[in-house]
């Protein structure tokens, strides 16, 4: 099937107003008649939530975490662009939505990357509005800084927590909601199932994690804004509760997953420092701003202590490679470099898998207090982590999946092929392309949430009548039952091994053979290890406790058992995209020099996975993409 | 009165009322300190304080009143808090409070019946009566001589083992009252704070040694009739 | 190294509860204290024994989801620093460890160290925003902010909602949580409008929610992960006396 995006015709510059002004409107009246589901409530489901109640929709917010406050977006720590071009170095709208187009590696929709930068201005001003504490200049203007794979100053951040500001102003919106009746929040609640009534998603089926009910609730229309995947690696940058689970089952009910191949490698993550881990941490990439990236030029010298290593015999292999980005280039190219060094054994640290980030030459020019007042909080946890002081000796940094551009297939209305399921933030795959730039997460997640599905969403109820199918509908009891007999089929394997084990062997599957540097030979490999790793799942996994009450195993159970079926997925989109684009690099697909070589002729298109049911091969669809803003051009940060 | 439910509405009245019976406690003890002046300095001291006739009985109702607000919100504030944690830890560390901050309530208790017994003793007569300004003759120059009841009183060391032990915990009560009035009064900053934790223990200890330094030298027979 | 653990079992909010112990073998001191208490539950999984509850999330010390009581000390012994990030170097071999939960009655306990922190959702939803809609609110520039003014917003927007301050608190207040926004926001041009109803409002939810009365400890400061001054407390009796006559 050939897939249409639904983008809207004519000048780009005139696209998303257009759209907005023929997009079917709800009376104001009748939109409390509505019953909207939002599942998740980070940037994209909290600020999507708020705005939806303010304009009086009825809306139930669903999160796993205790609190909405607590979903991963807090942890973004850069900071989020806008075309503000506040700092008369060239920017505009344009340049936004061409870098990010770039950036991508030409493997997103052009329309929609117009909206997020359109819209990127007006996140701005409204987060000011919510009391967002944004970094000032003296002159009380708001400050800016540059970020990986930007050659202008568009960065707005919130010392090294920016997400956690914007996370927290949206949560500040929906608590006015609360308040106000027209969201009612559900923490601790995950869903478990889409309920989908003749075609159309008319509600969900979660586990209550406090008390282990299996519980339904209709809706008018399900938006899913539950983040992204990569902790199918196990180890990643991502909190112990992200999950496949949501976008899953909604696409064991038929919505397709589209690029699920596409995952960011972040280049400045703490390494791995032994087996005991259960995450990495990430450090913000503004810290490349300052630091600089190097490793000995020859492996003897990798024992060394950093400072007894002569300047004459470091290797700037960023600053080498691509001199007029230097440290500054993006993520996938950053993280692939950090590879090959290390692969050439010149890697520092635990396992030789890192690299050094040098502030000593930053320390001597802007002196410790200034990099202290840039980057205080990070070197501290830095320190906290590992015990060295990265004011006097350097870091030691390593890639680590962080991020995932593929998602739920949907439309420009952010509508997946299941008519009233929509998804929004990391949980679609529509801007990024293969590769997301550094402050553009927090920029989509917002976008979506406040500006994109409280127009798109009105288009499509506008054609429903409100509350048709409730939960009386035997669909929804047919849920429950099969939510509750997989529940029971996990807790009665009684195996021997313990689940976080078998998360830990996805992990080193996925990362090992769909990581960074993917071939036919490492991706045939995963693809017979996943179904076998799946098999034993089913097999031997001891889930202790039972299904009443708080059970983190149970919960992790779920979780794992979702990625064994998804990991196939995203591996079979990486074997059949015999391309390197962004974030998937294929090395039968490389230049000489060993730069990503992309394949326009054949893969210019969105790969949309349809699951066909377990054991079988899931089946393409393709959405062609169209540029005629931006020239396909050979991406080049030299 | 929504104050009066409110929060730090009850913390205010806790400081304001605090304060001043900061100030009264600060008057009460330069007052008092007239009696190192002699039986003169002591005795004009008290004589022109009756001489102020229904001023007098204002400002005694004023400091009951006082003295009634903070004990009851100090009471109810406590009871709150102790609901607030019904089940204690096993195990607990504190870092920066203070043995007067974590007392107060009882440092509190011990100065209201310290209080009672005191009004019993020197202003109403019912405790020492045979040493009291009603069974001792004037003083040379016609007036209650409260000189000699203070001396004859705190000679006997039992009674001064009650004012010394008193005025400990009135210490403890100031050591944390004075500086948290003035923080819930809001006019602390991050720098002040710890200067004023520090002012607020020098007063509370100057006050101590002011309060106690009476019944001392009466002891040591520094002051004697 | 090894450690003996007393932490604190109770199966769920009606259950009385009881310190259990536990032994935590060859304990790697890279390793953070959650990934000390995955291993010690990856044993307890393999002798059929529930493993400990507790939650936890982003592991980075931003989310505010970890915490509990460690040897009397809410996030352990080491200053401004949550749960998570605390690394098992900061113990010594042969070291007990007690691990209770928040205790407070605002904060009933779900099971073992996990508890129901939404009064401090209450709180917020009582007052701790700005009532700005969703759309065309101005250019974001038009109002300027002080440096000064930024900083001090942004040193109480810091605050993690982790709890850890009423849980340090002899009161069980939750004052140092709710006068961190209150000062954000008054501060800032944009809350300045609503400072009266804010502040109010939530001081009135933190009382009906059943949180105890500050009275000074400053006990929150000294266990805030991350190193909220009360200060801010100050600040909050300010804007509360402000909003008096109104």
């Amino acid at each position: 099937m050939i897939l249409d995006g639904k983008c809207p015709t004519g000048p780009i510059e005139k696209s998303w107003d257009n759209h907005c002004f023929n997009m079917k409107l709800v009376n104001p009246a009748n939109k409390r008649k509505f019953k909207v589901i939002m599942v998740g409530t980070g940037l994209a489901g909290g600020a999507g939530a708020a705005t939806l109640g303010e304009l009086g929709y009825n809306v139930e917010a669903y999160c796993y975490q205790d609190s909405s406050r607590r979903a991963h977006s807090i942890a973004a720590q850069g900071g989020i662009n806008a075309a503000k071009n506040y700092h008369n170095d060239g920017d505009s709208v344009f340049r936004l939505f061409y870098d990010t187009i770039k950036g991508g590696d030409f493997r997103a929709r052009e329309a929609d990357v117009w909206r997020l930068a359109q819209v990127s201005n007006n996140i701005i001003d409204q987060c000011v509005a919510q009391g967002v504490p944004f970094a000032r200049e003296y002159s009380g203007l708001l400050a800016n800084r540059s970020f990986g794979g930007a050659q202008v100053s568009r960065t707005f951040y919130a010392r090294g927590q920016t997400g956690q500001q914007l996370l927290l102003g949206a949560y500040q919106a929906l608590a006015r909601q609360v308040k106000a009746g027209t969201v009612k929040l559900k923490p601790r609640t995950e869903m478990l199932d889409l309920v989908v009534v003749d075609g159309v998603a008319k509600g969900i089926t979660y586990r209550d994690l406090t008390t282990g009910e299996i519980k339904s609730s209709w809706a008018d229309a399900v938006v899913l804004a539950t983040g992204g995947y990569v902790n199918v690696f196990y180890l990643s940058t991502n909190a112990m509760g992200c999950s496949v689970t949501a976008a899953w089952k909604a696409t064991k009910k038929g919505a397709f997953m589209a690029n699920p191949c596409y995952t960011q490698i972040h280049p400045t993550c703490i390494p791995q420092s032994g087996e005991h881990q259960s995450k990495l941490t990430l450090m913000s990439e503004s810290l490349r701003n300052d630091g600089r990236c190097w490793v000995p030029k020859r492996k003897e010298d990798c024992e060394k202590a950093p400072g007894d290593i002569p300047e004459d015999d470091r290797d700037y292999y960023l600053e080498r490679k691509y001199p007029s980005f230097g440290n500054l280039a993006p993520r996938d190219i950053a993280s692939r470099a950090a590879k090959e060094v290390c692969d050439e054994g010149r890697g520092v640290g635990p396992g030789k898998r890192g690299v050094y980030l040098d502030y000593q030459s930053a320390i001597e020019r802007v002196g410790e207090d200034t990099i202290r007042e840039r980057y205080g909080n990070l070197f501290d946890m830095y320190e906290k982590i590992t015990d060295e002081n990265a004011y006097k000796q350097p870091m030691r940094i390593y890639p680590a999946p962080h991020y995932s551009m593929g998602g739920l297939w949907v439309d420009y209305n952010c509508m997946t092929n299941v008519p009233g399921l929509f998804a929004i933030g990391e949980a679609n795959f529509s801007v990024h392309g293969a590769n997301r730039l550094g402050a553009s997460a927090l920029m989509q997640g917002l976008a979506d949430g406040y500006f994109a599905i409280p127009n798109t969403i009105s288009n499509y109820l506008a054609g429903v009548k409100p509350g048709e199918v409730t939960d009386e509908h035997p669909e929804f009891a047919k849920s429950r039952e099969d939510v509750q007999a997989r529940i029971d089929k996990i807790l009665n394997v009684k195996g021997k091994r313990s689940v976080s084990s078998f998360h830990r062997e996805l992990g080193k599957i996925m990362w090992e053979n769909v990581g960074m540097a993917r071939s036919k030979e490492s991706l045939t490999k995963a693809l017979e290890a996943i179904p076998a790793l799946r098999e034993e799942f089913w097999q031997n996994v001891n889930v202790t406790g039972d299904s009443s009450g708080r059970n983190g195993q149970l919960e992790d159970a779920g979780r794992i058992a979702d990625f064994l079926e998804f990991a196939e997925v995203m591996t079979t989109d990486a074997l059949h995209r015999e391309e390197s684009c962004g974030g998937h690099f294929r090395t039968e697909h490389q230049t000489e020099d060993g730069e990503a070589m992309r394949d326009d002729e054949n893969f210019t298109y969105v790969a949309a996975w349809e699951y066909k049911g377990e054991g079988k091969a899931p089946e393409l669809h393709k959405e062609p993409l169209k540029f005629e803003n931006v020239k396909l051009a050979v991406r080049s940060y030299k | 009165m929504q104050m009066l439910q409110n929060s730090v509405g009850r913390k205010l009245v806790m400081a304001v009322t605090g304060l001043f019976l900061f100030l009264f406690v600060v008057v009460h003890l330069l007052g008092n300190s007239s009696v190192f002046m002699g039986a003169d300095g002591i005795n004009s001291y008290a004589e022109h304080l009756h001489a102020l006739g229904p001023v007098v009985w204002i400002f005694r109702l004023v400091l009951l009143g006082l003295f009634a607000l903070h004990i009851f919100f100090g009471i109810q504030l406590t009871l709150e808090n102790r609901a607030a944690r019904e089940i204690e830890y096993n195990e607990k560390k504190n870092l920066r409070t203070s043995f007067g901050a974590r007392t107060m309530i009882y440092t509190g208790l011990i100065i209201l019946a310290f209080l009672l017994y005191h009004l019993l003793h020197f202003t109403m007569h019912v405790t020492n009566p045979e040493i009291s300004v009603g069974a001792l003759a004037p003083d040379a120059l016609g007036r209650a001589d409260v000189f000699t009841m203070m001396v004859l009183s705190f000679q006997k060391f039992f009674i001064s083992l009650v004012y010394v032990g008193a005025m400990v915990t009135l210490l403890l009560h100031l050591s944390h009252g004075v500086q948290s009035l003035f923080q819930t009064l809001g006019w602390l900053g991050a720098n002040s704070l710890p200067v004023m934790e520090k002012v607020g223990r020098a007063a509370a200890v100057v006050i101590f040694a002011g309060f106690i330094s009476i019944p001392v030298s009466i002891l040591l027979g520094l002051i004697n009739v | 190294m090894n450690l003996t653990l007393y932490v604190w079992r109770q199966n769920g909010p009606e259950d009385k509860g009881k310190l259990e112990q536990y032994e935590a073998k060859n304990v790697s001191p890279d390793s953070s204290f959650l990934e000390m208490l995955d291993e010690v539950n990856e044993e307890l999984i393999e002798k059929g024994t529930d493993p400990i509850e507790f939650d936890n999330d982003c592991r980075e010390g931003i989310c505010g989801t970890c915490g509990c009581v460690v040897n009397g000390q809410p996030h352990g012994p080491q200053e401004q620093t949550t749960a998570c990030q605390l690394h098992m170097r900061q113990f010594s071999d042969g070291d007990t460890l007690t691990l209770e939960p928040w205790r407070a009655s605002a904060f009933p306990i779900i099971k073992d160290l996990a508890v129901d922190r939404s009064a401090m959702d209450n709180i917020i939803e009582s007052g701790g925003y700005t009532s700005a809609y969703t759309g065309e609110v101005g250019e974001a520039n038009q109002t300027l902010i002080s440096k000064p003014d930024a900083d001090y917003a942004m040193d109480a927007a810091e605050c993690i909602g982790c709890g850890a301050c009423v849980a340090a608190c002899p009161n069980g207040s939750a004052m140092l949580f709710t006068s961190a926004k209150v000062a954000q926001l008054a501060t800032l041009p944009q809350g300045k409008i609503e400072a009266a109803e804010r502040v109010n409002g939530m001081t009135e939810a933190m009382l009906n929610a059943g949180f105890g009365n500050c009275s000074n400890h400053y006990e929150c400061e000294a266990s805030c992960p991350k190193g909220v001054s009360v200060k801010f407390i100050a600040k909050l009796n300010r804007e509360y006396l402000k909003a008096l006559p109104k």
